[in-house]
């Protein structure tokens, strides 16, 4: 007796391809003949042509070998497929902008350089964005600050607390990550400036990025706290141990990589916002290493800024600050996934 | 007839307090969205109370001035209609790729690529709108102008795309395009999550009937789906309506409120208020202020019935 | 008596876990199959092999073949839902589409496979008189499906696969969600629908297998591959069965 061996006779063989095939090249050839023969031209043009001409061809294709049932699914999957790449475009767009614009205007001396005594249109190599660095840097250290503890403190009350008011805290917690970035300077000016009469300064920046990190730092909290099994927090009401020593001692200890993600991803969120920073850190072009007052910058302000200025040189700048910019944002981000990542496993 | 006990348990001191803060800080966003509105109320009151609904439709944005004795007249209609449009500019090109991109990566794409694209989603997500605005005024404003061009050539009979000047540079089109990109990866999430809860059973019932995969996809999925995806689409107009740098780096702002979507002229509540900012006077700043609460207002009232709406259909 | 639908040295994997092993059956045209056995003996991953059901499953593998009037159902470029539109499938749950009436319910199979519909109403009765269901909904085909009781709601999902005029009717457990009223009048309606098509049921419930069924295959694992142990008249197997473990099974002695 032959031992039988498995077999997946559901999945398409080469010989199956071969009509798919066929219609690739029938596609391509095709809009290479439209693009010869009729006024369309250009790259915008090939792509339309392609795209028409995918549909047209994939479906006559399943016509001829299935029925008109087939035909509509061919037809609808490749507008489907269609969609998915038009997706990557703009983002590779963006990171090849990025790496071919920024890399040019990266030079060590910008890391220990402000911009106090270099022009709009001195040479890139000139000045720096220390400043900007460091006022980012304070900026994400007095976010956290603020916005960490009340995050896991509303993360705390959904899962622990499970008070009556649970569903209304979570609602306006979704509400509160849909402010506008805009509004939440204006507010934190309204208060900061005008009603306490204070100078534009970094906390001034902080509170308002704060606003919007908050939201974020919640929402993952409570997903993180959501998977520590409730027999954890059994076990330790069961030993005597009060809810408070129970929630201190076993249940954040154990959702503590998960809580670290939730911070990183908060930062994430916040380290290039702008909007908030052009109404209440003020911008500046020299370091100030004073937190509480006093004009100062960010990465983000510093593109902007940069942007702004609009000679070559300054736009080479506001490049390459964004490739810092970026680099940092992707750097939390994938701190935030690997460190996720390796819950998942565990 | 025994009656049941009622069990009391007297909660010790330690953690009525625990209970008391963390209940504290659980109602911190409440009070927060409570605060904004109280505090860009109390600062705008002054305008809103003087122009009253002229200040929702009126097109004009003068300071006064004293010497020549015209009073300030703030006015942000023509402002609220520029948002609008960018946002269903914004919906009108991001919402089918959104979908389309959900639907792939739900029931299309090849096991291999699905990682990927869903890191590529969380880029998008997570790139600076600082950077859509630079990418989208150096990259894209180039191609799009030439776009609004063809555009304009072939479909000039329809009003809206019809051209007074030439002048295609940094017009509704193009923030709208921008706007697309960003609004994408709030939508594709939440309609993934939502085509991830389709009922099992009801796919293989529409399969054992027959169905190809899209016939499944247009009986099951989309039905099962629609509110959770509307809700992600609002979600994404809240994201559109309340941004401010890529606006206002790809848009130039406008008072009057024009048809024609290809021309260098829009409006945007939220580029307004950065662009007046820097050299508002008291007076400006109150109108600021008040623009702020009209704007705050709008976006939680879209955010508001957008989570309505996903709650009821995904987070059940 | 001609053969309908055979299965041929049918094997099942799931990643490396070998779920059935070697099951060969025929089963005849206008006949009832049952297929009884304890639960994890591969009766219900069997069936779903029946009508290209299992590659849903992202690490399923199989081998042998199914043929249906004498043509390899498996053999590459076969258009699986033409395949599928001739053996029907009804499941353990009732699942009639929420977002649909009960008219649209029973055409939707038609609608699925983008076939015309002709003569929609004569075609509705029809189908939900075999399916035993017209008098209780002959006056409400435009509720919703969701309103209906659970027994109704299998028995209309009965009639949406007939709808397509499928060959066979392959019901996987179809009375296990339902109590024992609707169970009888689903099992009358198996009867009714015998006369005209194959139909093959699995069922955990021997009392069923022997009323509505003219065969039973019974299967078995011992820990590994579910098997094909006997296969029978009904009769016989209930009565006089050959192996010892049939008839420890049909007796109650184990499962």
């Amino acid at each position: 007796m032959t031992i039988a061996a498995p077999k997946h006779p559901w999945r398409p063989t080469p010989k199956d391809l071969v009509p798919d095939f066929i219609g690739v090249l029938l596609t391509v050839l095709i809009s290479f003949l439209i693009i010869a023969f009729s006024p369309l031209s250009g790259k915008l043009g090939f792509v339309v042509s392609l795209l028409f001409t995918a549909m047209v061809v994939s479906g006559v294709v399943n016509y001829i070998r299935r029925d008109r049932k087939a035909a509509f699914n061919a037809v609808t999957s490749v507008l489907i497929y269609i969609t998915g790449t038009f997706l990557i475009i703009p983002v590779g767009s963006i990171l090849l902008e990025i790496i071919a614009k920024g890399i040019p205007g990266l030079n060590w001396t910008m890391f220990v350089n402000d911009m106090s005594v270099t022009s709009a249109d001195a040479p890139p190599n000139e000045g720096g964005l220390l400043h900007a660095i460091i006022g980012t840097g304070y900026l994400i250290f007095f976010a956290s600050i603020l916005s960490v503890p009340i995050g896991i403190l509303t993360a705390l009350y959904l899962t622990e607390i499970k008070g009556k008011f649970s569903g209304i805290v979570r609602f306006f917690v979704q509400a509160m990550s849909g402010v506008p970035s805009i509004v939440a300077g204006l507010f934190i000016y309204a208060v900061w400036m005008i009603q306490l009469g204070n100078q534009y300064s970094n906390i001034a920046g902080a509170a308002s990025l704060a606003i919007l990190m908050i939201p974020t730092v919640a929402r993952t909290a409570e997903e993180v706290l959501k998977l520590i099994p409730p027999d954890l927090r059994e076990a330790g009401l069961a030993l005597g141990a009060t809810q408070w020593r129970t929630v201190a001692m076993i249940v954040l200890p154990a959702a503590r990589s998960g809580l670290i993600t939730a911070v990183i991803l908060g930062i994430a969120r916040v380290a290039g916002e702008t909007a908030p920073l052009l109404l209440t850190v003020g911008g500046a072009d020299a370091v100030n290493l004073n937190p509480f007052s006093g004009n100062s910058s960010a990465l983000p302000y510093y593109i902007w800024k940069a942007f702004s200025l609009g000679t070559d040189q300054s736009i080479a700048r506001a490049w390459a600050g964004i490739f810092v910019l970026m680099a940092l944002v992707m750097a939390f981000f994938t701190l935030a996934r690997v460190l996720g990542n390796r819950r998942g496993r565990a | 007839m025994p009656t049941p006990r009622t069990i009391t348990t007297e909660p010790r001191k330690s953690d009525r307090v625990f209970s008391a803060i963390v209940t504290g800080g659980g109602f911190f966003s409440l009070i927060v969205l409570g605060l904004i509105s109280l505090f860009l109320l109390f600062n705008g009151f002054n305008v809103l109370k003087t122009e009253g609904l002229k200040f929702l439709t009126g097109f004009e944005w003068q300071n006064a001035i004293p010497d020549a004795g015209t009073p300030a007249n703030y006015g942000i209609g023509a402002m609220l209609y520029g948002t609008l449009v960018l946002g269903l500019i914004a919906l009108f090109f991001g919402f089918p790729i959104a979908v389309g991109s959900a639907l792939f990566l739900s029931y299309y794409a090849p096991d291999w690529l699905k990682k990927p694209m869903v890191i590529v989603i969380d880029i998008m997500a997570a790139i600076p709108s600082v950077v859509y605005g630079l990418w989208g005024y150096f990259v894209l404003m180039p191609h799009a102008e030439y776009w609004a061009k063809l555009i304009h050539k072939y479909l000039s009979f329809i009003p809206i795309f019809d051209m007074p000047a030439p002048a295609y540079s940094r017009s509704p089109f193009i923030a709208g395009l921008v706007l697309s990109i960003m609004i994408v990866p709030i939508i594709t999430s939440i309609s993934r999550e939502v085509f991830a809860q389709t009922p099992l059973d009801r796919i293989q019932a529409a399969y054992a009937l027959g169905a190809t995969k899209w016939t499944m996809i247009k009986a099951v999925v989309i039905p099962y789906g629609a509110g959770g995806v509307i809700g992600g689409a609002m979600l994404g107009l809240g994201r559109a309506l309340g941004e401010t740098v890529a606006v206002y780096t790809v848009l130039n702002l406008v008072y009057d409120i024009r048809p024609e979507v290809l021309l260098s002229a829009g409006g945007s509540v939220a580029s307004m208020i950065v662009n007046k900012f820097g050299e508002a006077d008291k007076a400006e700043l109150q109108a600021l202020m008040a623009a702020g609460l009209v704007l705050f207002l709008v976006t939680l009232i879209v955010n508001f019935l957008a989570n309505l709406i996903i709650n009821r259909t995904v987070r059940k | 008596m001609t053969t309908g639908l055979e299965a041929r040295n049918i094997h099942a994997w799931f990643g490396k876990k070998h779920a059935v092993s070697n099951i060969s059956l025929d089963f005849n045209q206008g006949t009832v199959t049952a297929l009884i056995g304890p639960s994890g003996c591969g009766k219900s991953t069997f069936i779903r092999i029946l009508n290209r059901m299992h590659e849903f499953i992202p690490t399923a593998a199989m081998a042998g073949e199914v043929l249906l009037d004498g043509s390899d159902i498996y053999q590459s470029g076969v258009d699986v839902t033409k395949i599928r539109l001739q053996i029907g499938m009804v499941f353990q749950k009732p699942n009639p589409f929420p977002s649909m009436t009960i008219a649209e319910n029973v055409l939707s199979g038609l609608k699925l496979a983008q076939l015309k519909i002709e003569n929609r109403d004569e075609l509705l009765e029809t189908c939900l008189r075999r399916a035993g269901l017209w008098e209780e909904v002959k006056d409400r085909l435009d509720e919703y499906g969701g309103a209906l009781s659970g027994g109704q709601q299998q028995r209309l999902c009965i009639a949406r696969s007939l709808a397509v005029q499928p060959k066979v009717l392959l019901m996987d457990e179809p009375c296990s969600a339902l109590d024992p009223g609707s169970t009888l009048r689903i099992e009358e309606t198996i009867r009714e629908l015998a006369q005209t098509m194959t139909i093959v049921i699995v069922t955990h419930n021997m009392q069923q297998a022997a009323r509505v069924s003219d065969y039973t295959a019974f299967f078995l694992s011992d820990g590994g591959p579910g098997e094909l142990i006997e296969t029978a008249d009904t009769k016989t197997i209930f009565s006089v069965p050959k192996d010892k473990r049939t008839e420890d099974y049909v007796t109650g002695r184990f499962g």
